[in-house]
């Protein structure tokens, strides 16, 4: 039983490491060409037909490119931290159920790696860490706005993540508990049940904040070409650079299907859909919505960021969990 | 004229209105104000509205371009163009030498020599296109509208000078029909006849 525990285990984790490594991959280039429509141009057209095959060409010349460490950089420090990035991106994902649980033959698999009872805490807190990557990315590089990166992700990473916790303590009140199958359990039984018409404002607070976690348009103050020029990612290319970029878009992936699980019922069954086609539609959905505001919104000042942190999107969190405490209280 | 239209419409400025802006809050009360109201006005999701409908609409304005072409404006000077005479299909080139005396950049040659009728006419007629700045002076002084400017703009070549020789341009005797009387730069305009001013033979 051990055994096929073991390797039970593994396969999945190979299973989420090679699908979001290729979902990465490929939501660069439905973002690339969903942008385009937006801004009436076509995208990617000429790679095979419409362009599907843009990702593998990018993929080649990524892994291709000279692996480049400037004079002045820190080398273990430099090479190390896009690992960070990405491997905390794809650790995250550990303890978020992806699917409903499913059989093959006789043996119930359940597409978790690991159901531990504070999941949600250390997704949040693994996405946390997530920090180092650019933080020490930056810091190693020797450059200016690698270091204007650094800076900027510390301060905006670490002020949102006391946005993200503090919108989901709510719900977790109102649950009872960390892991997400409890979560997912709670909002079984139809659109009714689910906790976003409960606890809305914690929905649009876990929503902004995942935005600035991400480094999505609004909030993408990290690499803002126009300010420094790539952030903590100047001196990067190939396929380190590569590693960041996948982090980024596993971590959409992983916010997604947290605000899927949180607020929008997981993968229970809605209506006719089964509950797994369920919680990928809400995922897709979500990653339209990151590429959706990228296409439409300017994004905001540094001193815009920490504003609307600090002083608007806390103390509503604040108030939300206080509200949330008092009705559970009373009612 | 057609097709000269749309360029030469430059009466754009029919639909422009003025932004109104509202004056700055000055005392922290207004700010906040103004913040409340922002805030609560839809005007991200207005946002988010228009980028969806434009994706819906699917107005697509991107030109493929090694598949699809623009057309280019009529005075558009591009690789230049020996043209011949419509019903004898002779060259329309004189050999006066003007395009050669006028090229600011020294870039035209022509050699000439009397045909058996006594009437002058080029035997070599090159253009160093690693030279020509398609300045259209040329096209403009010539006489007989026998070297133009024509459409074609691609020509990117391995060689830094690629010499333009007398039967690159000039028009082939088949394709004669094909010709077109060219509507460009140093062309007549289309009432010339009409502003011609008689010149007095007596003085």
């Amino acid at each position: 039983m051990e055994t096929a525990f073991i390797i039970e285990t593994i396969i999945k984790i190979l299973v989420v490491l090679g699908l979001f490594s290729a979902l990465a991959g490929f939501a660069t280039y439905v973002e690339r060409k969903v942008l385009a429509f937006m801004q009436r141009r076509l995208g990617p057209m000429h790679v095979g037909p419409y362009g599907i095959l843009q990702v593998l060409a990018d993929g080649i010349k990524l892994f291709t490119k000279e692996d480049f460490i400037p004079q002045g950089a820190v080398r273990p420090i430099f090479m190390i931290a896009p690992v960070i990035t990405a491997a905390t991106a794809f650790i995250a994902m550990a303890a978020i159920p992806m699917f409903p649980e499913f059989t093959i033959g006789s043996y119930t698999v359940r597409p978790i790696i690991s159901d531990m009872n504070v999941g949600l805490l250390f997704v949040l807190g693994v996405m946390g860490i997530g920090l180092y990557g650019p933080l020490l990315a930056g810091m190693a590089s020797g450059n200016k706005w690698s270091l204007l990166g650094a800076a900027r992700t510390a301060i905006q990473f670490l002020s949102y993540e006391v946005v993200t916790g503090l919108s989901v303590l709510a719900p977790v009140m109102i649950v009872g508990s960390l892991s997400l199958i409890d979560f997912n359990n709670y909002q079984a039984g139809g659109v009714g049940n689910w906790l976003v018409w409960k606890q809305p404002i914690a929905f649009i607070l876990f929503l902004i904040a995942g935005f600035a976690e991400t480094n999505r348009t609004p909030f993408d103050l990290l690499e803002h070409e126009a300010e420094v020029i790539s952030g903590y990612a100047t001196e990067y290319s190939g396929m380190r650079w590569g590693l960041f970029f996948i982090g980024e878009y596993a971590n959409m992936f992983t916010i997604g299907f947290l605000a899927s699980l949180i607020f929008l019922g997981g993968f229970n069954d809605l209506w006719f859909i089964p509950g797994a086609i369920a919680i990928l539609l809400k995922v897709f959905f979500f990653i339209f919505l990151f590429i959706w505001a990228r296409a439409s919104w300017p994004h905001v000042r540094p001193d815009q960021l920490m504003w609307l942190c600090w002083k608007v999107l806390m103390p509503i969190a604040v108030v939300n969990v206080v509200i949330t405490g008092i009705v559970m209280m009373f009612f | 004229m057609s097709g000269l239209e749309q360029f030469q419409d430059r009466n754009v400025s029919q639909n422009y209105y003025r932004v109104k802006i509202e004056p700055y809050p000055k005392t922290p009360w207004e700010k906040f104000k103004r913040v409340i109201k922002r805030s609560l006005k839809p005007d991200l999701l207005i946002g988010l509205k228009i980028t969806l409908l434009e994706m819906l609409r699917f107005n697509i304005h991107t030109i493929q371009y090694p598949k699809e072409k623009l057309p280019v404006s009529p005075r558009f000077r591009g690789i230049h163009r020996l043209l011949r005479l419509l019903e004898s299909g002779n060259e329309r080139c004189i050999g006066c030498g003007l395009c050669e005396k006028i090229c600011i950049s020294n870039c035209i040659r022509i050699d000439t020599r009397p045909d058996e009728n006594g009437r002058k006419i080029p035997t070599e007629y090159t253009i160093n296109f690693g030279r020509c700045i398609f300045c259209g002076y040329c096209a403009e002084v010539c006489p007989e509208l026998a070297i133009v400017h024509g459409q074609e703009y691609e020509y990117a070549s391995e060689q830094r000078a690629q010499f333009a020789m007398k039967e690159d341009m000039l028009t082939p005797l088949d394709k004669l029909k094909e010709q077109k009387e060219y509507p460009g730069f140093g062309a007549p305009t289309p009432a010339a006849d009409k502003l011609i001013k008689k010149t007095p033979l007596a003085y």
